[in-house]
C-alpha cells in the first residue's frame, strides 16, 4: 500500500517535470537552443498567481489565466530581445545568454518580492481521494496534475500534427532553411513556440506550487534542471519522450527517497541520467541525429 | 638590457599596485568610520584602545541591519540599545555610563570584519556580536588576535566561541538537540519519534546528530530519520509518509521555519497529526506570508524567549514602546548580553577607560563567576569555554500565539 502511495506521488511529481520538460523540448526541437531561463518563467508564473489569488483575492482560475498571459508575454519578449539577435551566433553564445536571462529573472524577483518564502495557496479545490480504508490517500493536487499532464500531451500532439502552425513547427525543426524557402515565417514560428512553452510553464508553476506550497525567487531553478534532465532522458526534441522522461524521473526520485536514502535521491536520479546517456546518447525516444557537415 | 628593463617595469608596476591597494584601503576605512557613526566623530585613536571621551564604556554591536537577515540584526541592535538606556537611566555601572554603537555586516563575513574594525577605531572596549554564525566566526578570529572581549547574542555554530575571548548567550546548535531530547523525554511527550532534517546545513544536521545521540538515553525510539537538502526543500511527502507509517507520535524538526511551514502543510494534507517539535529556527513560523497559522496549532518549539512569559512583560512593553514591534529572541539575547557585560564590569571592577585588552583579560575570569537572571533564562552562568548554562524553555502555539510550557 505504501509502495502505491510512493508510486502515485512519484507519477504526480513526474507529471510536473513532464510539463516543464515540454517547454525545453519544444524550444530545443525548433530553435535548437537550450532555454535555461525556462525554470524561472515557472517561478514568474507562480508569483503572478500568488499576486492575483492571494494578494488581490481573485478566483484561482483567473490567476492561472493571468499567469499564462504574463508568462507568454515574458517568453516572447525574452525571445525577441535576447535570443532573436543571436539567431546566427554560435550555440554557446545563446546558451550563455539563456543562463544570463535566468539569473536576471531570479534577481528581479528577489528585488521585487524579497527572499522570504511565501506559502502558496493551492489553486486546486478538488478534495482528495481516500482508498483502502484510508490507508491510501491521494490528494486532489496529485489527481489534477496527472490529468492536466495527459490533456496537455494529447492536445499538443494534436496541435502539432493537425494544424498549419504545428506543421510549420515540424518543418522548421526538420530544416530551417528549407522551411523558409517554402514560405514559412521562421521567426514567427519560433516566437509561437516560445509562447506555447511559456504558457505551459505558467501551468506547471500553478501545479508545482500547489503541490509543494513554497514560493521563493529560486522555486523554479531546481525543478527546471530536473525537467531538463527529464527532457534529455526521454530524448530532447521529442514530445512523448518528455512525458516518459518526466514520469520515470519522478518515480525514480520518489522510490529512491523511500527505499534507498532520502539524502541520496538526487544523486541517484542524476547517475541514472549518466547511465542512460552512455547507453543511448540521444535519450530513450530520441532520434539519431545526423550532423550535416 | 631588455631583461633589466622588463624587471624594472615589473617592479614599478608592483609598487604602484601596492600603493593603490593600501591607498584605497585607508580611504574605505575612513569613509566607513566617518559616514556611519556620527558618535565616532573625528577622534578615533586606533590601536591604543583608550576610550575617546573617557566618560563612557563603549560597546560595539555587529549584525545585519540591511539585507535578508536584517530582522535579526535590527533586533540585536534594539535589544542592546534598550539595555544600555535602562542601565544608564538607573545610574550606570560603577559610576560610569555605557554607550553602544551598531554597525551593519549584511550577514556577510567580510563585511562583519570591516564592521569590527570600524568599531575598534571608534574605541569599542567590548563587542556584542556578530549576530549570525558565519560572520561571528570571522570576527572571532580577529577579536582573538586583538584580545578584544566578544559576546555573541545568537551565533549558535559550535566554532563561534572557539577562541577563549568569545562567549555566547544562545545555546550552541548541538546543545539544542540534546536539550530537545531531554525535554521530550522528561515531559513524556512521545516514545516513537521521527526526525526530518536538512542535511545540507550545519545548523540542522548538528542539532539532529546531538538529538539522536541523546534520544537513546531518554528512552526515545527513533522510528524514522529522514533528510532533505536545500535543493529539494519543497517536497516532504515521502519523508512524512515514512514517519506516518512508522507510527511516529512526535516529529522532531530541527529546521528553519520556511521549510517547516511546508512540512506542516503537507502533513495536514496527509491527515498526519503527530506532535511537531522544533528548535529556535522554528521561531518566525507565524510570520510566513500567507501561511495558514491554524496548521501550526499545537506545534512546540524550544526557544529561549517568549513575550508571553511573566518575566519578559516589562521588557516587551518597553521594547514595543521604543521600536513599535514585538521583540523576538534575538532582541532578548542581545539585551541579556549587555546585562552580562554590566555584571562582568561590576564583578571585575574594570575602569571606564581601560583598554580593550585589559577589559578582555578581566572579563574572561569575571564571566565565569557571574550569574544573571536574564530574559532567556534565570540564573544564567557561563563556563570558561564561553557556553551558557541555562534551562531550556519550550513554548506551544495555542490559538496562534506562543504559550509558555
Amino acid at each position: 500500500m505504501s509502495f502505491l502511495s510512493y508510486l502515485i506521488s512519484g507519477i504526480s511529481l513526474g507529471s510536473i517535470y513532464a510539463i516543464i520538460a515540454l517547454g525545453y523540448t519544444m524550444v530545443y526541437g525548433i530553435a535548437r537552443m537550450l532555454n535555461f531561463a525556462h525554470g524561472d518563467i515557472i517561478m514568474v508564473g507562480g508569483f503572478a498567481i500568488f499576486t492575483v489569488v492571494s494578494t488581490l483575492g481573485m478566483a484561482p482560475l483567473l490567476g492561472i489565466v493571468t499567469a499564462a498571459a504574463v508568462c507568454t508575454i515574458l517568453g516572447v519578449t525574452i525571445e525577441f530581445v535576447a535570443y532573436r539577435p543571436l539567431r546566427g551566433a554560435s550555440s554557446l553564445a545563446v546558451l550563455i545568454t539563456a543562463i544570463g536571462v535566468s539569473y536576471l529573472l531570479q534577481n528581479l524577483a528577489l528585488l521585487i518580492f524579497g527572499s522570504n518564502a511565501r506559502q502558496f495557496t493551492s489553486v486546486v479545490t478538488m478534495p482528495g481521494l481516500k482508498l483502502a480504508e484510508g490507508r491510501l490517500s491521494i490528494s486532489g493536487e496529485t489527481i489534477v496534475t496527472i490529468l492536466v499532464c495527459i490533456v496537455i500531451m494529447a492536445g499538443l500532439t494534436a496541435f502539432i500534427n493537425k494544424t498549419r502552425i504545428g506543421q510549420a513547427m515540424l518543418a522548421v525543426s526538420e530544416d530551417r532553411g528549407a522551411a523558409a524557402l517554402m514560405g514559412i515565417n521562421v521567426n514567427r514560428t519560433i516566437a509561437i513556440t516560445f509562447a506555447i512553452g511559456s504558457a505551459l510553464a505558467a501551468v506547471a508553476g500553478a501545479l508545482l506550487c500547489s503541490t509543494y506550497p513554497s514560493l521563493t525567487p529560486y522555486t523554479g531553478s531546481m525543478p527546471g534542471i530536473k525537467a531538463f534532465v527529464a527532457a534529455v532522458f526521454g530524448g530532447i526534441g521529442s514530445i512523448p519522450g518528455a512525458l516518459l522522461g518526466g514520469v520515470i524521473l519522478g518515480v525514480v526520485e520518489n522510490l529512491s527517497k523511500a527505499y534507498i536514502s532520502s539524502q541520496l535521491s538526487d544523486a541517484i536520479v542524476f547517475s541514472l541520467l549518466i547511465v542512460i546517456l552512455l547507453v543511448r546518447p540521444t535519450g530513450i525516444l530520441g532520434k539519431k541525429i545526423n550532423e550535416k557537415v | 638590457m631588455k631583461k633589466l628593463f622588463t624587471l624594472g617595469l615589473t617592479a614599478a608596476m608592483v609598487a604602484s599596485l601596492t600603493a593603490c591597494g593600501s591607498g584605497s584601503g585607508t580611504a574605505d576605512t575612513t569613509a566607513a568610520a566617518g559616514g556611519e557613526t556620527s558618535a565616532a566623530g573625528a577622534e578615533a585613536p586606533a590601536a591604543g584602545g583608550e576610550a575617546a571621551e573617557g566618560e563612557t564604556f563603549k560597546i560595539g554591536v555587529i549584525g545585519p541591519l540591511t539585507g535578508p537577515a536584517a530582522a535579526y540584526g535590527i533586533a540585536v541592535q534594539n535589544g542592546a540599545d534598550l539595555a544600555v538606556k535602562e542601565i544608564n537611566a538607573a545610574g550606570g555601572v560603577n559610576g560610569f555610563m555605557l554607550e553602544s554603537n551598531a554597525q551593519d555586516d549584511e550577514h556577510d563575513a567580510q563585511k562583519s570584519v570591516n564592521a569590527y574594525n570600524t568599531l575598534k577605531d571608534w574605541g569599542a572596549q567590548v563587542i556584542v556580536g556578530s549576530t549570525t554564525s558565519d560572520p561571528c566566526i570571522a570576527v572571532a578570529a580577529e577579536s582573538s588576535n586583538d584580545n578584544m572581549f566578544q559576546i555573541t547574542p545568537s551565533g549558535s555554530a559550535v566554532e563561534c566561541v572557539a577562541p577563549d575571548n568569545v562567549f555566547r548567550v544562545c545555546f550552541a546548535d548541538p546543545d539544542q538537540g540534546t536539550a530537545s531530547a531531554v525535554y521530550i523525554g522528561e515531559h513524556k511527550l512521545a516514545t516513537k519519534v521521527a526526525v526530518i532534517y536538512d542535511s545540507s546545513t550545519t545548523y540542522s544536521s548538528g542539532i539532529r546528530e546531538a538529538f539522536v545521540k541523546e534520544a537513546g538515553n531518554q528512552g526515545l525510539e527513533i522510528v524514522a530519520d529522514e533528510a532533505f537538502t536545500a535543493d529539494n526543500a519543497t517536497d516532504f511527502s515521502v519523508q512524512l509518509d515514512k514517519a506516518k507509517e512508522a507510527g511516529a507520535e512526535l516529529v522532531f524538526l530541527p529546521v528553519y521555519y520556511q521549510e517547516a511551514s511546508v512540512i506542516l502543510k503537507q502533513a495536514s494534507d496527509k491527515d498526519f497529526a503527530p506532535i511537531f517539535f522544533g528548535c529556535d529556527g522554528m521561531d518566525g513560523i507565524l510570520t510566513v506570508k500567507n501561511f495558514d497559522t491554524s496548521l501550526a496549532e499545537g506545534l512546540m518549539l524550544l526557544t529561549p524567549f517568549s513575550t508571553t512569559e511573566e518575566s519578559s512583560k516589562a521588557f516587551t512593553e518597553a521594547y514595543v514602546a521604543a521600536y513599535g514591534i514585538e521583540p523576538n529572541q534575538f532582541a532578548a539575547d542581545s539585551y541579556d548580553a549587555v546585562y552580562a557585560i554590566r555584571a562582568a564590569i561590576e564583578k571585575s571592577g574594570v575602569a571606564v577607560d581601560a583598554d580593550y585588552s585589559t577589559v578582555c583579560e578581566a572579563f574572561k575570569t569575571a564571566m565565569t563567576e557571574i550569574s544573571i537572571d536574564g530574559l532567556t533564562g534565570a540564573g544564567m552562568t557561563w563556563n570558561a569555554a564561553g557556553e551558557p548554562d541555562k534551562a531550556p524553555k519550550a513554548v506551544k502555539i495555542v490559538n496562534g500565539v506562543y504559550e509558555m510550557q
